[in-house]
């Protein structure tokens, strides 16, 4: 792993510049900046309509010190994979032709085009930054958004649980899947660098609070990666051709005591506040299923061993 | 991949419009099947896996994906290619739209087909007509060799640089898909003098993909910023595309010997016409055969082959239309709800408007879904046309003033 000291000393180049219009305290920012700092100028991002295309910057300032091109919504996976044509096309084998997109434009209508992308194993790295809504429109629910959060088009809470996309993408037996979370920049840059150098389909799925969109201090966007990690309900993990691997960081929350209370997590955030105790026990359970396709995960793993 | 001699190949349409991207060297493919296009990416899958062609193939999920892989290809200065129809054109017309917002010289073959419901996948140009607003260059081919050398023109106009913009080549469905002639293949040394390979640039002038150089395209902009300003240049340049297109048919002319008039329409016994009818795609073509009837009976027609529909000729229209007292205006498609129910006719008639001229346009519908149009209707729409030139009066049953012929009563 690498140390902070040779991070601070390798990555210190900052790609995403200053003076981008995020909000205080905005994952995305984290998630990009640090992505780009494994990923180096070598890189084309195609950015579908997302918070991203904003946080830009207004024409005809921008932050981006790196060849970026703004997408349509469902359209970014398919544009990445021309772009990685092309470079092959023309020899450019030192290029990274990049997806950052939110859940929105990743988990509803962008999965057609990231499907068939995994499908053909096109040679691009897709990230998505998960905010678990429709932020740049205002707040609407997707279907990354978790239970009980309230959104504009949930004003009393979302029924239905988050999908699981990397899931998804994995069943298309790519190459690399891997989740982080933005409090967890070494663990983020490891997983990112690595991608960068795989041939083939790779896709990282990155947990991105957003603080207008949660109901949170904007100084608290790393504290809520971080609870989100420790409560065992977002998880790291990475499957490197089909073998899975948890991440350091969430190792230890294989044993249930050792995480947090959800409740703890779900109380600070303002979009919550709806949640009822039957809407607490189904969150109970479902970090429970989860942990239980991590174990399976694990089982397997050891049973091929 | 390499053609050293000329050769006549019998081929179907599709078979040509494959040939015709394996003849512009075209790098990077991507296509969705689609009837009745089909066999277009069939080919091209032939050529590509068997090492032919050393083209990038992204056999893609949808046509959305289609045009939006294209788009990726194309920043990065590649020369790309695709091929659709009806549906298909209609599901990918938000990247249609975006190719041309960012400039950039795709081209693609559209086998016409009419648009559903109920299922229709015969001739019909409404699906390329839906895109007239796109900000595409849009030409129909009427013959085999008008496919494989639409294609080729293509190529050379879009990708000058006064132009930088994507264009159709449009033929119909099945009648030219689907059905086999002899098509001139054209060797590599040829093709080179008309159409070189791209230089290896980092994209075009005004969008790359450069590290060094590192560029934003596409963010949002106020309405006080340039995207007043981006949306007129498309206009402006598509309007002086034309002579381009003029420029690229001589020169085509001059390397292949084969003519499409000035290259935006090609007249057929016009000089001493009294009446013209107008046509696009493959009907244009079976009016010449109307025409050469007719003229062994004594009557003085002429045919016009429009063969771009985008930019729009009004200059040649306007020419046309001086020269003759009638112009019967033919569209196989349809323009709901527009002054004349077809978009051509609708265009020509706006053409005239102000001129002085006091020709009479009269609009033609016809053909829709693949009906069928046979020599002896276009012989009888002339006839309309001498009749209403020498009596002023109108065919009987028009509909809003079109004549919508062939169709069947409907009670």
């Amino acid at each position: 792993m690498v140390s902070l000291k040779e991070l601070q000393d390798t990555a210190r180049e900052e790609l995403f510049l200053a003076g981008n219009s995020t909000c205080a305290g905005c994952g995305l920012e984290l998630a990009l900046r640090w992505a780009m700092k494994a990923l180096g100028p070598k890189t084309a991002l195609v950015a579908p309509a997302s918070c991203l295309n904003v946080v830009v910057g207004l024409w005809p300032k921008t932050a981006p010190n790196f060849p970026f091109i703004n997408m349509a919504f469902a359209a970014s996976a398919a544009a990445a994979s021309g772009l990685a044509a092309a470079f092959k096309a023309k020899g450019w084998g030192d290029m990274t032709s990049l997806v950052f997109a939110g859940d929105g434009g990743t988990t509803d209508i962008g999965i057609q085009g990231i499907s068939g992308a995994a499908e053909r194993n096109s040679n691009i790295l897709y990230v998505c930054y998960d905010n678990e809504a429709y932020m740049n429109t205002g707040i609407q629910r997707s279907s990354s958004t978790p239970h009980g959060a309230r959104t504009t088009t949930t004003p009393f809470g979302k029924q239905r649980f988050k999908k699981n996309l990397p899931a998804i993408v994995a069943a298309h037996n790519v190459p690399y899947v891997a989740t982080c979370c933005i409090s967890y920049p070494i663990d983020l840059y490891e997983k990112l660098k690595k991608a960068k150098d795989i041939q083939g389909f790779r896709y990282i799925h990155i947990l991105a609070p957003c603080p207008p969109g949660w109901g949170f201090a904007s100084e608290d966007t790393v504290r809520m990666g971080k609870m989100a990690v420790e409560t065992g309900f977002w998880i790291l993990y990475e499957i490197e051709n089909g073998e899975f691997k948890l991440s350091k960081p969430s190792k230890k929350y294989l044993d249930p005591s050792k995480r947090r209370p959800i409740q703890e997590y779900l109380e600070i955030q303002k979009r919550f506040n709806t949640l009822t105790e039957v809407g607490l026990v189904k969150w109970e359970e479902n970090i429970k299923n989860a942990w239980k396709y991590i174990d399976l995960e694990l089982e397997i793993k050891e049973k091929n061993k | 991949m390499s053609q050293k001699e000329q050769e006549i190949k019998f081929i179907s349409g599709n078979v040509a419009a494959a040939y015709a991207a394996r003849s512009a060297k075209v790098q990077v493919i991507s296509a969705y099947p689609i009837t009745p296009q089909t066999v277009v990416v069939e080919k091209l899958s032939e050529f590509v896996d068997s090492g032919d062609m050393p083209a990038q193939y992204i056999k893609v999920e949808s046509e959305h994906s289609v045009m939006a892989s294209l788009i990726g290809a194309s920043i990065a200065g590649t020369r790309t290619f695709s091929a659709t129809a009806g549906q298909g054109l209609l599901y990918m017309s938000e990247m249609v739209h975006w190719a041309a917002g960012t400039r950039l010289p795709i081209v693609m073959t559209i086998a016409s087909r009419g648009i559903a419901p109920p299922w229709n996948i015969w001739a019909d140009f409404t699906d390329v007509i839906s895109q007239r607003d796109a900000g595409w260059l849009t030409a129909f081919a009427s013959s085999h060799q008008e496919i494989y050398d639409g294609v080729l023109m293509a190529y050379k106009i879009c990708e000058n640089e006064e132009v930088l913009l994507p264009m159709f080549v449009a033929y119909g469905g099945f009648v030219l898909s689907h059905t086999f002639k002899p098509v001139i293949i054209e060797p590599d040394d040829k093709l080179e003098k008309f159409l070189p390979p791209l230089p290896d640039e980092k994209g075009w002038p005004h969008i790359f993909i450069d590290p060094e150089r590192p560029m934003m395209h596409g963010n949002l902009i106020m309405p006080s910023g340039f995207y007043y300003e981006f949306r007129m240049k498309i206009h402006d340049e598509m309007m002086k595309s034309m002579h381009i297109i003029k420029q690229t048919a001589l020169e085509f002319e001059k390397i292949f010997g084969r003519s499409y008039g000035n290259g935006l329409i090609q007249e057929y016994k016009m000089d001493d016409a009294e009446v013209a009818l107008i046509n696009i795609g493959g009907l244009a073509l079976q009016a010449e055969q109307a025409v050469d009837e007719l003229r062994q009976e004594g009557y003085k027609v002429g045919s016009v082959k429009l063969r771009h529909f985008r930019p729009f000729p009004t200059e040649e229209i306007i020419n046309i239309a001086k020269k003759v007292d009638v112009i019967g205006v033919v569209d196989r498609d349809t323009a709901f709800g527009s002054p004349t129910g077809g978009a051509v006719s609708s265009e020509c008639k706006s053409a005239l408007h102000g001129t002085g001229i006091d020709t009479i346009i009269l609009p033609i519908i016809t053909g829709i879904g693949g009906r069928e149009v046979s020599v002896e209707q276009q012989k009888e729409e002339f006839k309309k046309l001498i009749k209403l030139k020498e009596t002023g009066e109108l065919p009987k049953d028009m509909i809003h003033g079109t004549l919508w012929d062939g169709i069947l009563e409907v009670k």
